[in-house]
């Protein structure tokens, strides 16, 4: 079936600093012009009602392509982590980069080193030409400094960023929580939050000495976010992510042995978290992300340091993202930014902006719908959000991958 | 003396309002008068496990209390059951190693396979912190936290406070120091609950790599000098040194362990002199305590300590399980 030109009028076009009044022309599936003063016969017209039209967003780092999900939050990308498989051969890549066939993008980020033990470079160009658009880590970091210079080395000269887990594991290790008041009352084997910090200085010193992009994939504490800042006024080529989970919950969060606030890494202090939110005001903070990783009650519903961490946050990300905006802490324009341009760029698609010539992957969002995360309704596979039972505002109405309605 | 930890029995609210929660998972949701209670209530049972032959109430025949211990233990287990045979119960016990956890069942399953057998009560010991609260949310009769990993051991610091009152006859506006390996201790963090909730000034000594973070945060001084940390204290609470924790990881090594932080009877010189010595045991005797020390009865209070935890289980089992015997004004 031929595509018909998609023609989106009444809109408030998210392609500034805020939402303005405006229409938008889709032909084969790429933006064809913004404002269109002719529209093509036969072009199907979809009025927004006043809603924002923005890019899709493009989830970098999830650790699923769980499709419900995706779809219920407005993700018509998502950057998959190698962690499942793992995603360490140009096989994998391939068929993971065809899991989201016909209705998401799937872009699988390739395994740093063979079964991401850490030890051994993997196969990354072969993993770039079948598919991988960047390079991760995985859950855990890249203990060995020697193996990591390589990968970082090895990524850049294939032009990829290095997608970072930043927490050191000498530190980490057995721990499920952040020291703090709330692990030693609940009796949990906690960690200090500057394993965070020591881990981004390493890597920042290793990124001096290459030249090699990476981008922190979450950096949650305050140390953490002086060193990304540090480094940015320096010039290093640096990016760094969080989820919504580290700028509205802290290690309060874990109170009653709640599962679905193990985290990784853990939930932080009220200190950090404000740290957080003051990054993502000032620019520190480059992306927002889900880091959706759906956990069933085998996984879940078990004592808390047996549990496994990760919430599902595909559905929660665009709602917690525009309580950003509500908050004032940053305007819509940056925070599609965070969701959707910013990532475009790290994994080089042409998509994730209002522009002429970008894929046409585009969602209708009503910014001030309510609706109450419930844990037991979630699209994903699986329920285990911290957020749960939280009131929110804004979800997205409609989505089009490369000018085609799948929503 | 006019204390508020000892009161008459006219102080309390009538009925349930005395007690008013269904399971007893930790010190932390308790009032201080809530704890004095429980006290209270275990020293009537005191008098009757001392009465000779006859010790025995049937307030709790014909219910079935399951003793679920996922964790090995031997003292604790042979304190809740015979608290229970005393009041009448019909007591079952469950090790962990002769059960289907080792097959791989979940926890949540078995408690649900412990609910549908009825239990009228189940005292649960388990390795992982948290662990008993995600049964007690499962089931629908009481339950009692029998320890769950470095979390909370309930009965112990009750059991503790009761030795404490009868020996001194108060448990407040007391200096207790709480020595030994706190970082890993369920013990240490029930007793750090309890005895300052019913105002006392705690003290915790232990080597900086056994202390938990954020101390300060639970109201309690930290030492590292056990010398200091003993200065005229009423109570020494010594925590008994897991085995593994002294193979370099934490600690060089026992003989240092005993050099640093061992009891000795020139070290108890520091506390008050008529200061009490206490351990929940078992002890590694040579380590963290002296046998002279541990030996000492006008010093050492370890053997009252289990006689008082078989009187204070017996307390909280019978409290908790006034609602399903229909006790009047318990509903």
């Amino acid at each position: 079936m031929e595509l018909k030109p998609l023609h989106i009028v009444n809109a408030r076009l998210v392609d500034g600093d805020t939402p303005r009044a405006g229409s938008l022309l889709a032909v084969d599936g790429r933006i064809a012009a913004i404002d269109p003063t002719d529209v093509p016969d036969g072009a199907e017209s979809v009025d927004a009602r006043g809603q924002w039209l923005a890019p899709g967003i493009i989830d970098l780092g999830v650790f699923a392509t769980d499709k419900p999900a995706f779809h219920f939050g407005g993700i018509t990308r998502a950057a998959l982590m190698p962690d499942n498989g793992p995603l360490d051969g140009a096989g994998l890549v391939e068929r993971a980069a065809k899991g989201g066939k016909p209705d998401l993008w799937v872009h699988p980020l390739a395994a740093a080193t063979k079964g991401l033990e850490g030890r051994e470079l993997a196969e990354i160009g072969l993993m770039k030409a079948a598919g991988a658009r960047a390079v991760a880590t995985g859950r855990g970091r890249i203990a060995d400094s020697g193996v990591m210079r390589r990968v970082l080395a090895y990524a850049a000269s294939l032009g990829l960023v290095t997608i970072i887990h930043a927490e050191d594991e000498g530190l980490t290790a057995g721990a499920v929580a952040t020291d703090g008041e709330m692990a030693t009352r609940l009796g949990l084997a906690s960690a200090p939050s500057v394993a965070e910090a020591m881990a981004i200085a390493r890597d920042l010193a290793l990124v001096e000495e290459t030249g090699a992009p990476v981008h922190f994939r979450q950096v949650t504490t305050a140390r953490g976010l002086d060193l990304i800042r540090a480094a940015k006024a320096k010039g290093l080529p640096v990016l760094c992510g969080i989820t919504p989970a580290h700028l509205f919950l802290s290690h309060t969060a874990i109170g009653d042995f709640r599962t679905f606030a193990r985290l990784s890494p853990p939930l932080r202090s009220e200190d950090d978290r404000r740290a957080c939110l003051a990054a993502v005001a000032d620019g520190t903070v480059d992306i927002l992300s889900s880091g959706h990783d759906p956990r069933g009650p085998e996984d879940k519903r078990l004592p808390f340091a047996e549990a496994l961490p990760g919430m599902a946050g595909a559905e929660t990300l665009l709602a917690m993202g525009l309580n950003l905006v509500r908050d004032g802490h940053i305007g819509p324009g940056r925070l599609f930014e965070m969701l959707a341009a910013t990532p475009a760029c790290l994994l080089g698609v042409e998509a994730g902006r209002l522009a002429v010539g970008m894929e046409a992957d585009l969602i209708l969002v009503d910014e001030g719908a309510p609706w109450q995360v419930d844990a037991k309704k979630m699209a994903a596979w699986a329920g285990n959000t911290p957020f749960d039972g939280m009131p929110v505002q804004g979800r997205a109405t409609m989505m089009w991958k490369g000018g085609k309605r799948i929503r | 003396m006019t204390s508020s930890t000892i009161r008459p029995a006219s102080d309390y609210p009538p009925g349930g309002d005395a007690f008013r929660h269904r399971h007893l998972t930790g010190i932390a949701q308790l009032t201080p008068w809530e704890i004095s209670y429980i006290l209270d209530a275990a020293e009537e049972w005191v008098e009757l496990n001392r009465s000779g032959a006859a010790k025995h109430d049937d307030r709790l025949a014909g219910l079935t209390i399951i003793n679920a211990f996922f964790e090995n233990s031997t003292r604790t287990l042979l304190s809740f059951e015979i608290a229970g045979k005393r009041l009448g119960a019909d007591v079952v016990n469950m090790h962990a190693a002769q059960s289907s956890v080792k097959k791989g069942e979940t926890l949540i399953d078995t408690a649900m396979t412990l609910n549908a057998m009825r239990a009228d009560a189940i005292v649960i010991r388990h390795a992982s912190s948290g662990a008993v609260q995600l049964i007690a949310d499962k089931v629908d009769c009481p339950v009692l936290n029998a320890g769950d990993g470095r979390h909370e051991h309930p009965t112990q610091a009750l059991l503790d406070a009761l030795t404490i009152r009868r020996r001194l006859g108060r448990v407040e506006g007391l200096t207790i120091a709480i020595c030994g390996d706190v970082l890993h201790s369920r013990v240490a963090r029930s007793n750090i609950l309890a005895l300052t909730l019913l105002g006392n000034e705690v003290r915790v000594v232990a080597p900086a790599t056994l202390t938990p973070p954020a101390m300060e945060r639970m109201h309690v001084a930290t030492f590292t000098d056990m010398d200091e940390g003993l200065k005229d204290a009423d109570v020494v609470m010594m925590l008994r040194l897991q085995n593994e924790r002294m193979d370099g990881a934490y600690l060089p090594s026992a003989r240092e362990y005993h050099t640093l932080y061992g009891l000795t009877p020139q070290r108890l010189e520091k506390a008050k002199p008529d200061a009490i010595v206490m351990h929940p045991g078992p002890m590694n005797r040579g380590v963290e305590i002296d046998s002279s020390i541990a030996d000492d009865p006008a010093r050492s209070t370890i053997t009252e300590q289990v006689e008082m935890g078989v009187a204070v289980r017996m307390a909280c089992l019978d409290i908790l399980t006034r609602r399903q015997r229909g006790v009047p004004g318990w509903n």
